[in-house]
């Protein structure tokens, strides 16, 4: 289990935990970030927010916050945008 | 997961209720599924722009008419979830909870339709029926995925109604539907999603305890929900009403499940993936849509750079270009008029001649000679907010402004303060919450705005010579590392507590409806000019009294003894009364100093190098930069966030600047300037 934050642009993983205050987990789960959902990683350029792709949409997320998306890698590549 | 008890809408009751008064529908939707634009296509120019009561929230109504029948319609805050994890959400509940409309429009992008569903799942939980409405289905179209809404509607049980509002199609047909509903000639069977087996006895378990308390209107199984939920504003409203025994048990079953969100909010997208199932068709694998290809560049770290700095380019130019011959061009026009008005007057009094000139048509003039600029910016912000770019250049400046506690949403109306501060805090409502709103208020009149570098650019040669030019840039520079510093202090020690995550959707590009944007521009002038524009001139009208009374000269006007009475405070910052009384017309607009000079020393490019020495002119145009803000923008900030942001703003410039000031004169002194 990585914090969402170690994906590289174009890796996979399933969401297994959210780490923080209850408004905070609240809010990510409402845009789909719950347990199981596919994840991908579209821009991660090492400092500053990701932008992630979950359930068709593409979400921008603080780099503090893609800490505390934990996530389970399941290797595979996939070609993305980005 | 509900009882049958919130069957409570039958076709009898909401006929019944629609007898009586104009039918309302409300508008529900997340950001950017295109919900004002459908509800700007019903309402027209029968809309009325206030807020929601004692919020900073905008509140939309508005009537249309079809086939003779008037519709009242509500356009509710977006929201993503019914949650209570922001103003909006909920505004928006506590609309359909306790005002109960007839119809809740559930309006979705069917470009992302699973993440949109969410709403509505919620949505079906409240007493209201709902109607889908599927927009975007060109934009779904461009992006490769085709979405079948008969299939839908019977998944869901509710009526679904294909639309594309930027071509104004299916309005007709959500109409009809409306009306239907209404009516009672349409069947209304919604399948509403379900939760864990587990929850559903903790559930009933809780349903049971609290039932007899929960306030009439609200549906007792909602707020079950909500309470295991972990919603903020439920659990303290129960804390309150239930009594303490009672409490403590649902207390003690909330404890033990405190993550049950994560599950209600998982099986909630288990029942939307059923839903869609068999109604969405996607694109195949390795196809990519618009969006995609377009963000290969626009979000890159740096070639998405490069592109943002050729968008601003272009914004600065269209604003010199369009809005600043325009401006010169208004003032132009009130010149003569003031000197039409002064010959007309010529038999009046002194003091009538000189109010109309200076005092009335000099303060409407201001007001007048802001709407270009205004104008261009609003029809830029449209746009760019429009298309999605805007959400892009939020992500690109996230991290610069990352340190102060703000996101890449305050860059935005920070940068145009540079053409000019009103703006600025009016772009400032694309912030969603408070606190990073308030705080992005309060950093905005320190952007240095094209009438203050004028000012500063003016003078300085009359101290400096030829070092003018490095004056002004370590004058602007420092403004900007005082911003960035004050964004810092303010975020760590003054504002701090509720630290607002950066969680942020990219919309799919799409094309902008003319319609909506010329709706948002004329909106948004009209109402600066009603609600800013009256304090502004007011406000003029009275400096002006204080510049003329009660000799007619200004170096012994009321103003001029102000500055007589505060000359103290100028000599920490070696400055005379007459460069006080500078900075205090510099309140009305910051051109205003140079003028003051001019009156009160006569030819002041000569006088003024002999009676300011070097520590005393840096400190003079370090005060006059970060002086408080000119009126219009005051009074902007005024409409926009209250009166105490306001007086908090006042007196942060008025501290900074003066402290500023006399920091700067004093170093001076003692580097024997």
């Amino acid at each position: 289990m990585v914090p969402i934050s170690q994906l590289q642009a174009g890796q996979q993983g399933y969401v297994r935990a959210l780490h923080g205050g209850r408004g905070f987990v609240a809010r990510l789960a409402a845009l789909g970030f719950t347990p199981g959902a596919p994840v991908t990683m579209v821009r991660n350029p090492g400092f500053g927010p990701v932008i992630v792709s979950i359930r068709g949409t593409q979400i921008a997320l603080g780099r503090g916050e893609a800490h505390h998306v934990l996530v389970m890698q399941n290797g595979r590549e996939h070609a993305v945008a980005g | 997961m509900q009882s049958p008890a919130n069957d409570l809408l039958t076709k009898t009751e909401t006929a019944q209720a629609s007898a009586n008064r104009t039918p309302v529908i409300a508008l529900a939707g997340q950001p950017n599924v295109g919900k004002s634009t459908i509800f700007n296509i019903l309402t027209g120019l029968n809309q009325h722009v206030g807020n929601w009561p004692g919020k900073t929230v905008e509140r939309k109504t508005g009537t249309c008419e079809h086939l003779g029948r008037a519709l009242t319609v509500v356009d509710l805050p977006g929201a993503y979830s019914l949650t209570a994890n922001s103003v909006e959400e909920r505004i928006a509940r506590d609309y359909i909870i306790q005002d109960r409309p007839d119809v809740v429009v559930a309006v979705v992008d069917a470009a992302i339709l699973e993440r949109s569903l969410y709403l509505v799942a919620e949505l079906l939980l409240l007493p209201a029926p709902v109607i889908l409405v599927l927009n975007m289905i060109d934009v779904a179209e461009q992006e490769g995925i085709k979405v079948e809404p008969q299939v839908l509607q019977a998944a869901l049980g509710i009526p679904v109604i294909p639309m594309c509002a930027t071509r104004g199609r299916g309005i007709h047909a959500l109409l009809d539907t409306v009306q239907a509903l209404i009516g009672g000639n349409l069947e209304y069977r919604p399948r509403r999603p379900t939760i864990l087996p587990n929850h559903e006895m903790i559930l009933a378990e809780l349903v049971r305890r609290i039932a007899p308390h929960v306030p009439d209107r609200y549906p007792v199984d909602w707020v079950a929900l909500k309470l295991l939920e972990g919603d903020s504003e439920i659990t303290t409203q129960m804390q309150e009403t239930l009594p303490n025994d009672v409490w403590e048990q649902v207390h003690a079953t909330l404890y033990e499940h405190e993550d049950a969100i994560l599950d209600i909010a998982g099986a909630r997208y288990g029942w939307i993936e059923r839903m869609v199932r068999a109604a969405v068709e996607r694109p195949k694998v390795g196809q990519m849509g618009l969006t995609a290809r377009l963000d290969k560049v626009l979000t890159h770290p740096i070639w998405g750079m490069a592109v943002l700095l050729a968008v601003l380019g272009g914004v600065f130019w269209l604003t010199y270009s369009i809005g600043v011959p325009l401006q010169t061009w208004l003032s132009d026009v009130l010149d003569r008029l003031a000197m039409v008005a002064g010959q007309a007057l010529a038999e009046a009094p002194g003091w009538l001649s000189a109010l109309a000139t200076d005092g009335i048509i000099g303060g409407a003039g201001m007001v007048v000679t802001f709407l270009p600029i205004l104008i261009v910016f609003f029809t830029v912000l449209a746009f760019l907010e429009d298309t999605g770019y805007m959400a892009r250049i939020a992500y690109l400046t996230d991290r610069f402004m990352h340190a102060m506690g703000l996101h890449g949403k305050s860059f935005i109306p920070l940068l145009l303060g540079f053409g000019c501060n009103v703006p600025a805090i009016l772009g400032t409502r694309i912030i969603e919450t408070r606190r990073a709103r308030g705080l992005t208020i309060l950093l905005a009149p320190l952007v240095p705005c094209t009438a203050r570098i004028a000012v500063v650019a003016v003078l300085a040669p009359v101290f400096f010579g030829n070092r003018a030019g490095l004056v002004v840039w370590v004058l602007v520079t420092g403004s900007l590392i005082a911003l960035a510093l004050l964004g810092i202090i303010l975020h760590r020690f003054i504002l701090r507590g509720e630290q607002v995550a950066f969680i942020m959707e990219l919309p799919l590009y799409h094309l902008p409806n003319l319609r909506t944007i010329g709706l948002y521009i004329w909106q948004n002038t009209v109402a600066f000019l009603k609600k800013a524009g009256t304090i502004i001139l007011l406000v003029s009208i009275v400096v002006w009294v204080f510049s003329y009374f009660p000799n007619g000269v200004v170096s012994e006007s009321y103003l001029a003894r102000a500055g007589k009475w505060l000359e103290p405070v100028g000599q920490w910052m070696g400055l005379s009364w007459e460069l006080i009384t500078a900075l205090l017309t510099s309140f009305i607009a910051k051109e205003n100093t140079i003028a003051t000079l001019g009156v009160l020393y006569g030819d002041y490019e000569t006088v003024l190098p002999t009676v300011l020495s070097p520590a005393g002119a840096l400190a003079f145009l370090t005060t006059q930069i970060l002086f408080i803000p000119c009126v219009a923008t005051v009074a902007t900030i005024k409409q926009e966030a209250g009166t105490k942001w306001m007086i908090a703003s006042l007196f942060l410039m008025l501290g900074l600047s003066l402290g500023a000031g006399i920091g700067v004169y004093q170093l001076g002194v003692l580097l024997g300037l």
